[in-house]
């Protein structure tokens, strides 16, 4: 196996792609269910997406590559945190198609290199942020707070 | 049944699910349940290693049919998984599905791994890729808000000619 680590996840939410695009690019709403996070992608290409941790520290200052909302949004990604490891910057995309009064949501995250360990974190993040962003919209409510401290451990133990 | 040691991981899904593991694990193994999310199928599990495994359709042709190999209620279910309809997919052969529940916080993390013995074409599995997200989204939309919306799909194209194809 010589193919660079590529990461998809699909899930379906209860909720028409506007809302599902405003819940991925304002920091309001990202920060009830991205574990914290206050993201904020609503800019054109060439504007930056940031992302700013519970603790205030700013997290993520990427690129944004592509924004066709409500259908299509990427941007770089590399974590600014000290102990997150130093690789070159990945990419994510976030495709939203209307499917039957809802949306049908993929993540793509690729353009890692092989052996990744920023990988091997974002395998195990994205399906938990992703089951609480479908959570929030369909109940109004994100998945209860110590979830959050089981699922980063987990992407920790996996990410060690 | 093939020895379940001889499959190998190929699609993983994991979701985070706002209910207890027993909640989880009577929604995948109850008929009540299955009828809302999984296209309507029922399920008939007996609750033992080698027990019989199957999924009908509404009409009560047999779907998909198999051998328990794990049952260890509420963490882990993992049964034998050989497609019986549509006629064509009979020649698939068959594979191991496994469910993994466990405790996340308030919430439970459920794994589903589809798992295979052969060199399996990524054009078949795309059935899996393409199935279970919607499968499992409808899980958890029924347990959250009591509520599954119907996900309507057929097998992916590629999926079909691959299985054509087969010997």
């Amino acid at each position: 196996m010589t193919e660079k680590p590529k990461f998809v996840y699909v899930t379906y939410i209860a909720a028409p792609p506007e809302k599902v695009w405003e819940a991925l690019t304002k920091p309001d709403i990202s920060e009830k269910y991205w574990f914290g996070y206050r993201v904020t992608a609503d800019g054109k290409p060439g504007d930056l997406m940031t992302a700013t941790s519970p603790a205030g520290k700013l997290s993520h200052r990427d690129p944004i590559i592509e924004s066709d909302p409500p259908r299509r949004l990427v941007y770089g990604w590399k974590p600014l945190e000290k102990d997150k490891p130093d690789e070159r910057p990945s990419r994510v995309t976030f495709e939203l198609e209307p499917f039957k009064g809802q949306t049908r949501l993929t993540v793509i995250h690729d353009e890692f290199d092989e052996g990744s360990k920023i990988f091997t974190m974002i395998s195990n993040g994205w399906p938990a942020v992703l089951s609480s962003l479908k959570t929030l919209l369909e109940t109004g409510h994100p998945l209860d707070s110590s979830w959050k401290d089981a699922a980063q451990s987990c992407a920790v133990e996996a990410g060690a | 049944m093939s020895d379940p040691a001889k499959f190998k991981p190929k699609t993983v899904y994991v979701t985070y699910i706002a209910a207890p593991p027993e909640k989880v694990w009577q929604a995948l193994t109850s008929s009540e349940f299955t009828r809302k999310y999984f296209w309507d199928r029922t399920i008939e599990i007996e609750p033992k290693r080698g027990g019989a495994f199957v999924l009908r359709l509404p009409d009560g042709r047999v779907n998909v049919q198999g051998k328990v190999v794990e049952y260890d209620p509420p963490r882990k279910l993992s049964v034998t998984w050989h497609v019986e309809w549509p006629e064509d997919f009979r020649k698939l052969p068959e594979c191991l599905v496994t469910y993994e529940i466990a405790p996340a916080g308030e919430a439970v993390r459920l794994t589903m791994t589809e798992s295979h013995f052969w060199e399996v074409p990524e054009a078949i599995l795309s059935g899996g890729k393409t199935g279970w997200p919607a499968v499992l989204s409808g899980l958890k939309s029924l347990l959250e808000t009591g509520k599954a919306p119907v996900i309507a799909m057929e097998p992916p194209k590629a999926m079909i000619e691959a299985i054509r194809t087969l010997r």
